[in-house]
């Protein structure tokens, strides 16, 4: 085992799991919600020369994927470390 | 020296550099032929990843789709690239601590059973050979159009190139040789992009300049957004706009999500985050992947709305009324020739003119977007040269990592795994080699001979694999209920629904392939999305009414949650 104990273990998890789904509210929201969903009513903003809708749909949502892997990398090894469970 | 020579010289150089690598990385073990022995360097791994991942259909055929489609072509940018994500967050960390050879592998040891690793292995197989056939294709149609070689012939060369370094070197050679495959694809798809952007718009970023101000010949500015002349000319020819598209949302939602989950799903991707040293490279890794992706996914669509309006203003010129056959460009007469443009003047005026309806005179191919470009913005012979290189570079390296889990799941998860136990490491690479090379046959052969079906299964692929491999690789990692009774009816009811949607509509009843007869509106390009919820639903009910997972299993979840303690991808 190596966590110190079962509450470590299961503190490690849920607080990965929160990391995992908060990232996934984000990654949902910029492609299927402002790229598909909301499209419509974002397209009456102008941004940059672009409609947002249309601009979310063919670029910012991949810029924000980058943008959370990144994130999730910073964010997940703090965790390994918080609970001691990095590799060396 | 024209534009055959030094695609020649270009080309050759590539190749020459490919064999060069994999006679220097050819693999020794089996470890060193499944997983590179488990030492690329994260940075390599990922450029390695968008290699493998980005195919001809992404080099050649994209920009186009994007081109013709506007929005609706946003399923593509969006679905292959979110994956990605869903790959870093949920999968990669947990498989590489897992720290075994294949997905296989994976499904077979946590729902403990030979059942399931076998229908993960015949999942994997028919999605690689539905890829791979489409590969060989494209190494054919880019021999024969700039080196003017016969296709066939183009296929042979592809294929002694991908099995000189595949079967020599295993994922070892492929690993090095795909990093230098993607400088050489990314080089060659940004030259023109950047070209056509600055003198479309006078920014060098094509990504700035697909929401920019377009610029006259003298680069003064028009005070006309580029975006808004695509939709003005879009409205005029009576095509649907282009920034809104013509697809209905929900079938948008459900392709965009079936590519998503389709992607974290294909065995070839996730077989590369097994390579690297550790869990937190693995994280790392997909970040740099999609870092390599993103540089050219973000230009297709920039590159898809210059060339669009480009070519309409080509053809239709100035005043939107036509341009006589007699002036008209060189470019449009050079791809007469090979087919992929078509003129017909339908009313006589020898003017050549594209518009949506009975008017329109011009049938083009959407493949020629990206390939034509050097020639429509009148670059350089080495750009074209270039251009060419770009695309078997791409077709090769997608080849080669669809070979490798060919070749992993016939001598690994079927022979070493199921049929004989005992055989050394040796004889299992031997095998490894044997299948690799027959993979390539067949594959061959499906170029050579291409069924007519290529396109209907790509869209089978991406479904099966969002219905089957991800939930049960997702099922794996976080549940420590779902047995192997749940996991394997999950898999065969989400397989059986998706391929029977799609064979209905692609095959069976061709003419009912219309959005009235869809269910909830869904096109057979979607109905992955919708299988991967059958396979959820049907998986944790199964589960419920059947016994619970063994002990041992269960501590195996738990150990891949973690980091720490993470070896090397482990021989048996």
């Amino acid at each position: 085992m190596a966590f110190e104990n079962n509450d470590k273990a299961a503190g490690y998890w849920r607080e990965n799991l929160r990391l995992v789904l908060g990232l996934l509210a984000i990654w949902a929201a910029v492609s299927f919600g402002c790229g598909i969903l909301f499209v419509d009513a974002l397209n009456e903003i102008t941004f940059m020369g672009f409609k947002l809708g249309f601009w979310f749909a063919q670029q910012g949502a991949m810029y924000v994927f980058v943008a959370l892997i990144f994130v999730y990398v910073a964010k997940a090894n703090a965790l390994d470390k918080k609970y001691d469970v990095h590799e060396d | 020296m024209d534009v055959q020579t030094l695609t020649y010289i270009i080309v050759g150089a590539t190749f020459a550099l490919y064999i060069g690598i994999a006679i220097w990385a050819r693999a020794g073990s089996t470890k060193e032929f499944y997983v590179a022995g488990g030492g690329v360097p994260p940075v390599m791994n990922g450029m390695a990843t968008a290699a493998d991942w980005m195919s001809a259909a992404s080099f050649i055929s994209l920009a186009g789709i994007v081109s013709f489609t506007g929005y609706d072509g946003s399923v593509y940018l969006m679905g292959w690239t979110g994956g990605y994500v869903l790959l870093a967050l949920c999968m990669a960390p947990y498989l590489r601590k897992f720290g075994k050879f294949t997905v296989p592998d994976f499904i077979g040891d946590r729902y403990y059973s030979q059942t399931a690793r076998t229908v993960a292995v015949i999942c994997a197989i028919f999605i690689c050979f539905t890829y791979i056939a489409g590969q060989m294709r494209g190494v054919g149609v880019v021999f024969s159009r700039f080196l003017e070689v016969e296709v066939d012939t183009g296929v042979y060369i592809g294929m002694a190139v991908v099995f000189f370094y595949a079967v020599l070197g295993g994922m070892k050679g492929i690993t090095y040789t795909q990093v230098a495959q993607y400088c050489v694809l990314i080089f060659a798809f940004m030259v023109p992009a950047i070209f056509i952007s600055v003198m479309m718009t006078g920014h060098v970023l094509p990504q700035v300049g697909f929401g920019a101000e377009l610029v006259d010949a003298a680069g003064n500015g028009t005070g006309v957004y580029l975006l808004d002349k695509l939709d003005g000319l879009s409205a005029e020819l009576g095509f649907s706009q282009y920034t809104e598209g013509s697809k209905a949302m929900v079938d948008v939602f459900f392709i965009t999500g079936a590519l998503m989950f389709g992607t974290a799903g294909l065995p070839h991707v996730i077989v590369r985050f097994f390579t690297v040293p550790r869990v937190k490279d693995a994280r790392l890794s997909a970040g740099w992947a999609l870092v390599f992706i993103a540089i050219m996914y973000t230009t297709i669509p920039a590159l898809a709305a210059f060339s669009r309006v480009n070519m309409i203003e080509t053809i239709n010129g100035p005043d939107s009324t036509g341009v006589a056959y007699e002036s008209a460009p060189d470019w449009i007469k050079n791809w007469e020739k090979t087919g992929l443009i078509a003129w017909d003047d339908k009313n006589n005026d020898g003017k050549i003119s594209y518009a949506n309806g009975a008017t329109n005179e011009m049938t083009i191919d959407r493949d020629i977007m990206v390939l034509a470009t050097p020639e429509i913005a009148s670059l350089p012979a080495w750009v074209i040269a270039l251009v060419a290189a770009g695309g078997l570079a791409a077709a090769l390296s997608t080849s080669a990592g669809l070979l490798l889990v060919i070749s992993t799941s016939v001598s690994h998860d079927l022979l070493k795994k199921n049929l004989m136990p005992d055989i050394s490491d040796k004889k299992e690479l031997m095998y490894a080699r044997i299948a690799a090379a027959l993979g390539i046959v067949m594959a061959g052969y499906f170029g050579i001979n291409p069924p007519g079906f290529v396109a209907a299964v790509v869209a089978i692929a991406f479904g099966l694999a969002a219905a089957s491999l991800f939930p049960a690789i997702i099922m794996g990692i976080f549940s420590k209920t779902i047995n192997k009774e749940g996991a394997i009816s999950g898999m065969l009811v989400g397989l059986l629904f998706t391929a029977g949607y799609i064979v209905y509509f692609k095959f069976v009843n061709v003419g009912a392939n219309t959005p009235e007869n869809w269910l909830f509106g869904i096109s057979p390009e979607g109905i992955g999305m919708m299988g991967m919820f059958v396979n959820f639903i049907v998986a944790f009910a199964v589960s419920k009414v059947t016994g619970a997972v063994p002990q041992d299993v269960v501590d195996m979840v738990e150990s891949i949650r973690f980091p720490q303690g993470a070896g090397e991808a482990q021989d048996h």
